[in-house]
């Protein structure tokens, strides 16, 4: 059952810090209400996975590793390889994480980078199929939160989409009946570039890439994927706030040209990797 | 999506059931269905059949998930393992959970909680049958539910979903109508406040087409707000009319 949650604590002080900076156009760390904080990824920082991806955003750490397995593809889809995302937030990150089975923030986390991945069709899964019905690719994705500073589903889908995009695997072949892997190895032929977006309302004011601090103090947030095309290809509204119609209309035109600008940013770092 | 094998529009532009690209499918709204919860309601919205039932504002519990200056508020979307096609296990899928979650979120606002400080207002939702759009018609009869428990609201909330067929975007759509149609928005709308409290989206739209389907959904959450008034109303009037006859009665006997 979802209930109401018992938000950490947020002194007095930084909360009216940054509802009043807001008031004038201002945030904590001097970002302009659109900026997102500095962005870096590393590919390839786990040998053992077919891909990985470290996300420093900010102060929040993303790691996202891609394993890819054999195995049945589910009955509705039997030409088809099958996506698995499952997000942990590792107790490490944060005082608020609890080891455990994973909580709704973590499900939710988990379904909108995979709604992003699956309806921007970026995994070539027909391709992934080896016999129809009977064995075909599986991509885990496992987004591993690191370090929680705020706005962890537009860190997760960053590394998710560059760890796919630096992934590589050996080539499967049918042989004598038998799947079988060969020695050759391939990338996994990604075909689109969702990147999600996430706006944070607070007090009436407007923000992208909300830290920790500003995460506190929001009443909602908005994210919208869109993909290589700035087509919309998921979105997802948190928070026990509202957004007007105008607010949303004006949040998914920012998102989709910010959009733009940090595919580029994960093209420059995966790019030849 | 890969060729649809049915044709989902016709050549006079109406849909598989006969409907117009921005028709809602017939709804049905009964407030006050069950005998034990505080509030309840049913709606049937097309093929959906869904129940929600309100307990509270009560105890909260486990004790500590209390707060201090308002009630906590639980929400619980389900279905029944006969709701689909293929049984569905019982067990809670992490599609529940995160339907639990964005739902109750959708709630949250319309309810004024300051009023009932450390007790829980506890919202369960168990679709009997689903027929696409379960979410929306979730939250639809829950905010009725909530109104028959007498909990106070800001504003009922009404939701429903748009989607994309053939290009076209469409109101309501259906349980096939979502899984071979392009794109699915669920929306919540209180209409006075403007303020919509839930929206999610997977499928493909271009930013003209959202803001299409946004417009589309708003109204159809005004028409359906008419709708839980006039079925709140109904409730109300008939309880009231019953109890005019009683005191009639009585008048006559005495």
């Amino acid at each position: 059952m979802s209930s109401t949650p018992q938000l950490p604590p947020i002194g007095r002080i930084e909360e009216r810090t940054v509802v009043d900076l807001l008031a004038k156009g201002r945030r904590m760390d001097e970002r302009k209400l659109t900026d997102y904080r500095a962005l870096e990824i590393e590919t390839g920082i786990v040998q053992k996975a077919n891909g990985s991806a470290m996300v420093h955003l900010g102060k929040t750490k993303v790691l996202t590793g891609i394993k890819v397995e054999l195995g049945q593809p589910f009955p509705d889809t039997p030409n088809q390889g099958v996506l698995t995302v499952n997000a942990e937030l590792v107790p490490l990150a944060s005082a608020s994480f609890e080891p455990g089975p994973p909580s709704e923030a973590a499900i939710e986390l988990a379904r909108v980078v995979d709604r992003g991945l699956r309806e921007s069709k970026a995994i070539p899964l027909q391709a992934l199929c080896i016999e129809p019905g009977k064995k075909v690719v599986i991509v885990f994705v496992d987004v591993y939160v690191l370090d929680h500073d705020g706005n962890l589903i537009d860190a997760s889908a960053i590394s998710a989409l560059a760890a796919l995009l630096t992934s590589k695997m050996k080539r499967f072949e049918l042989k004598e009946g038998e799947a079988r892997m060969t020695d050759e190895v391939a990338p996994l032929g990604i075909q689109n570039e969702p990147v999600a977006v996430t706006a944070a309302k607070i007090d009436g004011n407007m923000i992208l890439d909300p830290c920790l601090d500003e995460e506190l103090v929001m009443h909602s947030r908005l994210t919208v994927t869109s993909d290589h095309d700035g087509v919309i290809c998921a979105m997802q509204k948190g928070g026990m706030g509202a957004f007007t119609d105008q607010e949303i209309r004006q949040a998914v035109g920012t998102a989709i040209q910010k959009g733009k600008e940090i595919r580029e940013i994960i093209r420059g770092a995966t790019a030849g990797k | 999506m890969s060729e649809p094998e049915i044709r989902l529009i016709d050549e006079n532009g109406l849909r598989v059931d006969g409907r117009r690209l921005d028709e809602l499918r017939p709804i049905k709204m009964e407030v006050g269905v069950l005998d034990k919860a505080d509030g309840s309601a049913y709606i049937e919205q097309g093929k959906n059949r869904i129940m929600a039932a309100v307990y509270g504002p009560r105890e909260a519990h486990p004790k500590h998930i209390a707060l201090a200056d308002r009630a906590v508020i639980k929400c619980r979307y389900h279905m029944a393992p006969f709701s689909v096609e293929e049984r569905k296990s019982p067990a809670p899928s992490r599609r529940e959970l995160e339907l639990s979650k964005v739902i109750r979120e959708a709630l949250e606002k319309s309810i004024i909680s300051e009023l009932y400080p450390r007790t829980s207002i506890d919202i369960f939702i168990e679709v009997l049958q689903s027929d696409g759009g379960s979410r929306c018609a979730g939250i639809t009869a829950a905010s009725l539910a909530l109104a028959d428990a007498g909990v106070p609201l800001r504003e009922i909330v009404a939701a429903c979903a748009v989607g994309k067929i053939a290009g076209k975007i469409v109101l309501d759509p259906s349980d096939i109508e979502d899984k071979e149609g392009d794109a699915d928005l669920p929306v919540a709308f209180m209409p006075k406040s403007n303020s919509i409290t839930l929206l999610q989206m997977d499928g493909s739209l271009t930013e003209e087409e959202f803001n299409q389907g946004l417009d589309m959904a708003i109204e159809a959450c005004r028409k359906i707000n008419e709708m839980q008034i006039e079925a709140l109303k109904r409730r109300y009037i008939s309880v009231k009319e019953q109890a005019e006859e009683k005191q009639e009665s009585r008048e006559v006997s005495t």
